[in-house]
């Protein structure tokens, strides 16, 4: 198992500092990333889900040390990269690639396709210099670029296109992984669709590792083969997709699931509405972080918080979650002390969001 | 049969840029009946926000509503005067857009923007206004309305920005509500929250909407009608049952293939193959035709919008006489995708 293993983040935490009063010291954190821990195998697609804020991207960018991570480990093939110098991590950056959400902002407007993969292939010696021309075209004809394409500027592509400048770009430089991260949101569906079967058939071709960060459920369930699921910087239920998909254990993958509108009109789900909002990660609530808006929260969800542990019984492979009541919730024995299935109802009981706002009202008043 | 509150008849609006005329409604034809929800789904680029705005009224230079008719309730709104647009807008028919941030006025608080709509439109002074603002907050299921309503739009999440937002639109119980992709920039749980709240206050006021959304799931959970839009023009319209169940135009078609789902298991997506036209680039024919996998001789020409059989209205040389291309064409292979 441990061998078949291509990326390993443990215990991962990325705080950002909040400056600010006198001399501008640092006066709090945003808590981004809160202690998770989650493994990708060789050749296997890997989702991070989960809503804005709940620290999917921010996971993704320090696995690639774009931010420095303030602690825990990543291990990349074997070698631990949180203690790399800057060069051998420049090195590390050719075996792991991202691709970024917009491409109208993540390419240089003022390079060629053919200056952009050139330089990409540069900075990191790939391929001899007098060989370069001929891997372009061939890296261009492989995304589904024509090659007379080639001396075009960014401008000159549609959204779907740039996009796959961006993955040309990625696989210049023969990565073992590639992150993903909202790859395919900005796009049309027609054009999404042509994307997301490109990115399958480049991982049967080239046998790549794809960590996949998304909020679109539709998408993370036909690419994926294990999903993480984060929420305010925590992991909630991690597992197979199939588990996750058909057997939700988390009161917070059941109401996200529940959440999304089904293309079929004569197939309506029951909804389970959520009261609040996600409450801010400067300050996230004590215990299990999703008790101010979980129907099923009691006293002990407020101060204990849950592991992640595997907690099904019914579905075999691995499916972990970090909730109290998982299985008693499951079996019927605990019930919901709100109705969750009345939005009028949810939207009144605000929860823990409503008691901090008042708060602050009261302050503001004073 | 309900009457009709809205009734378009070929709706022309062009842009004219460097002496181009780039049509970007072009020709759009359509009922919304009374208390009911009309859908307009399409991809970026496809006319339905400016077909809505049309409605409104609210095309600016170098846009120009060059044809047609919008009859709202007898009214003929492409040429009421200026002065009779602006009680309409707001008092009978009213807008949600995508983005609550930049259409809330970030330097007033949400009373003093609810308050504004009732001045205007009813004549309330400040005592009453805030009144009604209060309950309209309520009604949107904004908890401690009477605290709330002195916040600046800073001071609320996203969901609640758009929770008051709708709370504007509704303040003076229209008749129609357009919202334009009201929950693109949600999350998806905030998304489901904000969807049913429209419909149990369409229910409670009995107004029409028009929902305008690039999402089929949005589509399926909300519409009674649904109008597929494509280059400007409406390429298929069908209840929404007949259309999931029964899609004719080679593009729904392709768009529900493309779709990744959540509720099932699916081996393969099937894209469509290209990507949309450049506006000054558009195919004299059928607009469809360079992406289309059934696409013939006669497709050079551009095919009408007719009504089929089973109720769906469509606009693809495919199912009429005329046809020129495989006989007995499968559109739809339902065993493919289900």
């Amino acid at each position: 198992m441990t061998e078949n293993q291509l990326l390993k983040v443990a215990n991962l935490k990325q705080y950002f500092p909040i400056k600010g009063g006198f001399l501008g010291r640092t006066v709090n954190h945003v808590k981004a990333v809160d202690d998770v821990s989650f493994t990708i195998n060789k050749g296997e697609t890997v989702s991070v889900v989960g809503e804005s804020g709940c620290g999917k991207s921010t996971t993704g960018r320090a696995i690639l040390r774009l931010d420095e991570p303030t602690e825990g480990k990543i291990e990349f093939d074997g070698q631990d990269i949180v203690s790399m110098n800057k060069n051998e991590m420049r090195k590390m950056r050719s075996e792991m690639q991202i691709i970024f959400q917009d491409p109208y902002a993540s390419l240089n407007p003022r390079k060629t396709v053919r200056q952009t993969l050139n330089e990409a292939m540069e900075i990191q010696d790939v391929v001899p210099k007098n060989e370069r021309n001929d891997r372009i075209i061939e890296l261009m004809e492989t995304v589904g670029l024509q090659r007379h394409q080639i001396d075009r500027f960014p401008h000159e592509f549609s959204g779907g296109q740039r996009q796959r400048i961006g993955i040309a770009r990625a696989l210049s430089v023969n990565p073992k992984l590639i992150i993903c991260d909202e790859a395919v949101s900005a796009l049309d569906v027609s054009i999404q669709a042509q994307v997301l079967n490109l990115l399958k058939k480049l991982q049967r071709e080239y046998d790549l590792t794809y960590m996949f960060i998304a909020h679109d459920l539709g998408v993370v369930r036909h690419i994926s083969d294990r999903i993480v699921v984060m929420y305010l910087g925590k992991v909630v239920e991690s597992g197979d997709t199939k588990a996750i998909f058909e057997n939700p254990q988390h009161p917070y993958t059941k109401a996200l699931l529940s959440a999304i509108p089904v293309p079929d009109p004569k197939n309506k789900s029951e909804r389970i509405f959520l009261r609040g909002d996600v409450p801010s990660p400067i300050d996230p609530p004590q215990g299990c972080r999703f008790h101010t808006r979980c129907p099923y929260a009691t006293d002990k969800c407020k101060t204990e918080e849950p592991l992640l542990e595997e907690k099904d019984s019914v579905m075999t492979g691995s499916h972990d979650v970090a909730c109290h009541y998982a299985k008693d919730i499951q079996s019927g024995r605990h019930k919901p002390t709100y109705e969750m299935t009345d939005v009028r109802k949810a939207l009144d009981e605000e929860g823990g969001d409503n008691e901090s706002t008042g708060k602050e009202l009261e302050d503001a008043k004073n | 049969m309900s009457e009709n509150i809205l009734d378009i008849n070929d709706l022309r609006t062009s842009f004219f840029v460097e002496g181009n005329e780039i049509k970007a409604v072009d020709g759009v034809t359509l009922q919304v009946p009374e208390g009911k929800t009309l859908g307009i789904v399409g991809e970026s680029g496809s006319g339905k926000s400016i077909s809505a705005l049309s409605i409104l009224q609210l095309i600016d230079d170098p846009g120009k509503i060059v044809g047609g008719s919008i009859d709202f309730n007898g009214e003929e709104l492409t040429d009421v005067k200026p002065s009779r647009m602006r009680n309409i807008r707001g008092n009978e028919i009213s807008m949600i857009f995508q983005e609550p941030m930049t259409s809330l006025n970030p330097v007033y608080t949400i009373g003093q923007q609810l308050r504004e709509s009732y001045k205007i439109h009813e004549g309330l002074g400040k005592k009453e206004g805030t009144k009604r603002a209060i309950e309209m907050l309520e009604m949107v299921g904004i908890p401690s309305p009477d605290k709330r309503i002195d916040q600046y739009p800073y001071e609320l999440s996203g969901g609640m920005r758009q929770r008051v937002m709708i709370a504007m639109a509704l303040a003076c119980k229209p008749e129609l509500l357009i919202a334009d992709e009201p929950t693109t920039a949600l999350d998806v749980t905030i998304q489901s929250q904000i969807l049913e709240l429209i419909k149990e206050l369409q229910e409670e006021i009995g107004m029409s909407v028009i929902m305008i959304t690039h999402d089929l799931g949005v589509i399926a959970e909300t519409c009674d009608y649904v109008a597929v839009m494509y280059c400007g023009q409406i390429v298929e319209y069908a209840d929404v049952e007949t259309l999931f169940d029964n899609p004719k135009h080679p593009y729904t078609v392709g768009l529900l293939n493309s779709l990744p789902r959540h509720d099932m298991d699916q081996d393969e997506l099937i894209p469509i193959k290209g990507s949309v036209p450049a506006p000054d680039e558009m195919p004299a024919g059928c607009r469809f035709a360079p992406r289309c996998p059934h696409a013939s001789n006669i497709c050079s020409q551009m095919p009408a919008l007719e009504t089929q059989e089973d109720g769906n209205d469509v606009r693809c040389w495919i199912y009429t006489d005329q046809w020129d291309g495989e006989k007995g064409v499968k559109v739809y292979d339902r065993e493919s995708t289900s």
